[in-house]
């Protein structure tokens, strides 16, 4: 039955069950996402009263409350929009650049630092925090610190002989990561008051580099990983740089890595709270605290806040619709053929 | 002017070519620097100093003064509180008498059956097996131990029982849905470009925003889904009332949003398995099944690692979910050691919840070291 058709093209019954299954998946997914769009158009009563479906034939559909976030509160809006929109995307930007030079590092470059020179790194470390209790002026203790451990790194650093390898590289900065935000968001607050940068947009965007740049890295080094190494070999021997490379061989392969990559970052950035509600007063306030100031002393308004969680859907649809064509089969296989 | 020669030949490049070629050739050599030392610099600068603060204040209570408050330094009482003292029950939870028995059952079960599975793969004795992956699987087995003995009736799970359950099936179920989509959604068919960026859309909402979404969805007396529970004969049933019911509905709600993560991931992965060899392996009458397991799932396995090991990290810090839809209850049922740690912190604790952030630290580093040192290697093809 088989015989005449391709040996790959799935059966009529294969089919079926590939459809069954993503209809199943998508009414997982959309179901919440409909009762926000339908929570969005009811009046407090209709949402109060009990559960109804279907607008017009269980009740009557309302723009109260996009009339309030658009008209009432309009400017506070637009202006965590923006907010929201410049942080995200210059953090997921520049954690992606950041990253992905690292995780090509990572993955072409051997790397062996001297375990003698982390160990020092951490004692100096813990040398700059005593002086500093003890009520040396930071920055005293800080270039003391340094000193003593270019000093070291001269002399003692050098008689371990034991390394540390790339995965110990990349195992450590992943590792920033596992510190829950609410146990350090005070000394995070503290070190942005210290360089005069809270409530300002920089203040989030460094911060949100910060903490995705080790994603970044994990992710991009995998699709860096899957690129056959001969094509850079070709161009090294033609005479082109390491940087020139990565630039106009190394990312265009690796599109649809740095794609998805991307997507993820910024809706990581575009959708953090814990750290806005920290460095943000009014001026750089983002959505998710709009969302959250939903939720106050007049108890829940899930009306409105419905309304805000779609404005935030919104733009971070249209732009999967632009790049998800870019998560596609890359230029790879033909690269390797031609 | 930079498509001069560059390469490694460039250092014996001689003086009189000029400074800019000698330039160049200095920035190829350094290379190496230059592409990793931005991230690390950058890192380093702005996580050091939140490190040792909140370690330091781990170290120290809060107290009222004269003009304010004062963080006095306590030593170890913080962890004391949390390990053995007021808030041990809370975080390790209480192994009842079934408990003791389960666990302790459990873990010999567990232990046995990895060495049985370690001698059958190796094809060697089981008294060569020691060091470090001895190491591994007595600590694997405590963590057992910790989880089993607190999940019968008449225990009480702690909230570092429930972090584990979130993450530890979490991950699962988010990783194989996300495995199947985006496997799905790599076929062909029409229409899959729709799939594709609808299965991305719960990764746009904040997690705030899909907390309070799911509390109005599990809303007992006007959530859409009651006439679905009347109908099941369930009317009286509350989820919120059953320690297990709010726990699967956090996970529910945590599987909503994380499984998008998997599917993106996993779907640029898919894009780099060499569609040659599939077609090969189909001519050649492999089924299905089989071109999956042995031509496609090696492809996806660095990435999946990479993906569970991501996963794992951000699942223990778990919030927002069981602070916003049951706010940990009913009692301490849901709440996870970031919630607890949150708690504290509000009550401004700030030296138990930082004790408890550096607990989880020691936790999740423990586990990301053996992760590291047993799945990394071999999905990534080193062993």
């Amino acid at each position: 039955m088989r015989r005449n058709r391709s040996p790959l093209a799935p059966s009529p019954l294969q089919v079926g069950l590939s459809y069954l299954a993503l209809g199943l998946a998508s009414l997982f997914v959309l179901f919440p996402l409909y009762w926000l769009l339908i929570t969005s158009f009811k009046l407090p009563i209709d949402v109060n009263s009990g559960p109804f479906y279907l607008p017009w034939l269980d009740f009557k559909p309302s723009l109260h409350a996009w009339e309030y976030v658009l008209g009432t509160l309009g400017p506070d809006v637009r202006r965590a929009y923006a907010n929201t929109a410049v942080v995200a995307l210059s953090s997921a930007l520049l954690a992606l650049f950041l990253g992905a030079s690292a995780a090509y590092a990572l993955t072409r470059f051997q790397y062996r630092p001297r375990v003698g020179a982390v160990v020092l790194f951490v004692a100096c470390l813990g040398f700059v925090v005593l002086m500093a209790a003890l009520g040396v002026p930071w920055q005293v203790a800080v270039g003391l610190g340094l000193a003593v451990f270019i000093l070291g790194l001269q002399t003692l650093g050098r008689r371990f002989r034991r390394h540390l390898s790339n995965d110990d590289i990349a195992l450590w900065l992943i590792s920033n990561r596992i510190l829950p935000p609410v146990v350090v968001v005070i000394p995070i607050y503290l070190l942005f008051q210290q360089l005069g940068l809270l409530d300002t947009r920089t203040a989030l965007v460094i911060s949100y580099t910060v903490i995705n740049v080790p994603i970044a890295v994990w992710l991009m080094r995998d699709y860096f990983q899957n690129i056959p190494p001969d094509i850079e070999e070709c161009a090294q021997i033609d005479g082109a740089s390491r940087y020139r490379i990565f630039w106009t061989i190394v990312l265009p392969l690796a599109a649809p890595g740095l794609v998805a990559t991307f997507l993820l970052l910024l809706v990581f950035a575009w959708n953090e709270y814990l750290l806005a509600l920290f460095l943000s007063k009014a001026n750089s306030q983002t959505m998710p605290l709009m969302v959250a100031a939903m939720s106050g002393t007049r108890g829940t308004e899930w009306w409105y806040m419905s309304v805000i969680i779609i404005l935030m859907i919104l733009p971070v649809v249209l732009l999967a619709l632009v790049l998800e064509r870019y998560i596609e089969r890359g230029l790879i296989v033909g690269a390797v053929k031609g | 002017m930079g498509e001069r020669v560059q390469s490694k030949q460039a250092e014996a490049v001689p003086r009189r070519e000029g400074v800019w070629v000698r330039l160049v050739a200095w920035l190829e050599r350094q290379a190496p620097a230059f592409f990793l030392l931005p991230t690390v610099l950058v890192i380093l600068a702005f996580v050091l100093f939140p490190l040792v603060g909140s370690l330091y204040s781990s170290l120290s209570r809060l107290r009222f003064s004269d003009g304010g408050l004062e963080l006095s330094f306590v030593g170890l009482a913080n962890y004391r509180k949390v390990l053995l003292g007021s808030e041990q029950v809370h975080f390790l939870g209480q192994p009842g008498a079934t408990g003791w028995v389960v666990g302790v059952m459990g873990l010999l079960v567990l232990g046995v059956g990895l060495v049985v599975y370690r001698r059958y793969r190796a094809g060697r004795p089981v008294w060569v097996w020691l060091g470090q992956p001895l190491l591994g699987g007595l600590l694997l087995l405590g963590f057992a131990w910790l989880f089993l003995s607190r999940l019968w009736p008449g225990t009480h799970m702690g909230t570092l029982q429930t972090t584990l359950f979130y993450v530890l099936v979490g991950t699962a179920l988010q990783y194989l849905l996300g495995l199947g989509l985006a496997l799905l959604c790599a076929e062909r068919l029409p229409g899959t470009r729709f799939f594709r960026v609808l299965f991305i859309l719960p990764l746009a909402i904040t997690p705030i925003g899909v907390a309070y979404m799911f509390r109005m969805l599990t809303d007992t007396g006007k959530g859409p889904l009651v006439p679905l529970w009347e109908a099941l004969g369930l009317g009286g049933f509350s989820w919120v009332n059953d320690p297990w019911g709010a726990r699967l509905a956090v996970l529910i709600g945590d599987v909503w949003q994380w499984t998008p993560f998997a599917f993106i991931v996993l779907l640029a992965a898919l894009q780099s398995v060499p569609q040659e060899q599939v077609e090969a392996a189909a001519v050649d009458g492999a089924s299905r099944w089989q071109i999956f397991r042995h031509i496609i799932f090696p492809y996806l396995l660095p990435a999946s690692a990479t993906l569970v090991l991501i996963r794992l990290i951000e699942g223990f810090k778990i919030v927002d979910l069981p602070n916003i839809l049951t706010n940990g209850g009913p009692g301490t049922a849901t709440e996870s050691i970031t919630l607890h740690a949150y708690f504290a912190w509000r009550t401004l604790d700030i030296g138990t919840a930082a004790a408890l952030g550096f607990l989880l630290l020691l936790l999740v580093s423990l586990a990301t070291s053996l992760y590291a040192a047993w799945v990394l290697p071999r999905a990534r093809g080193q062993v």
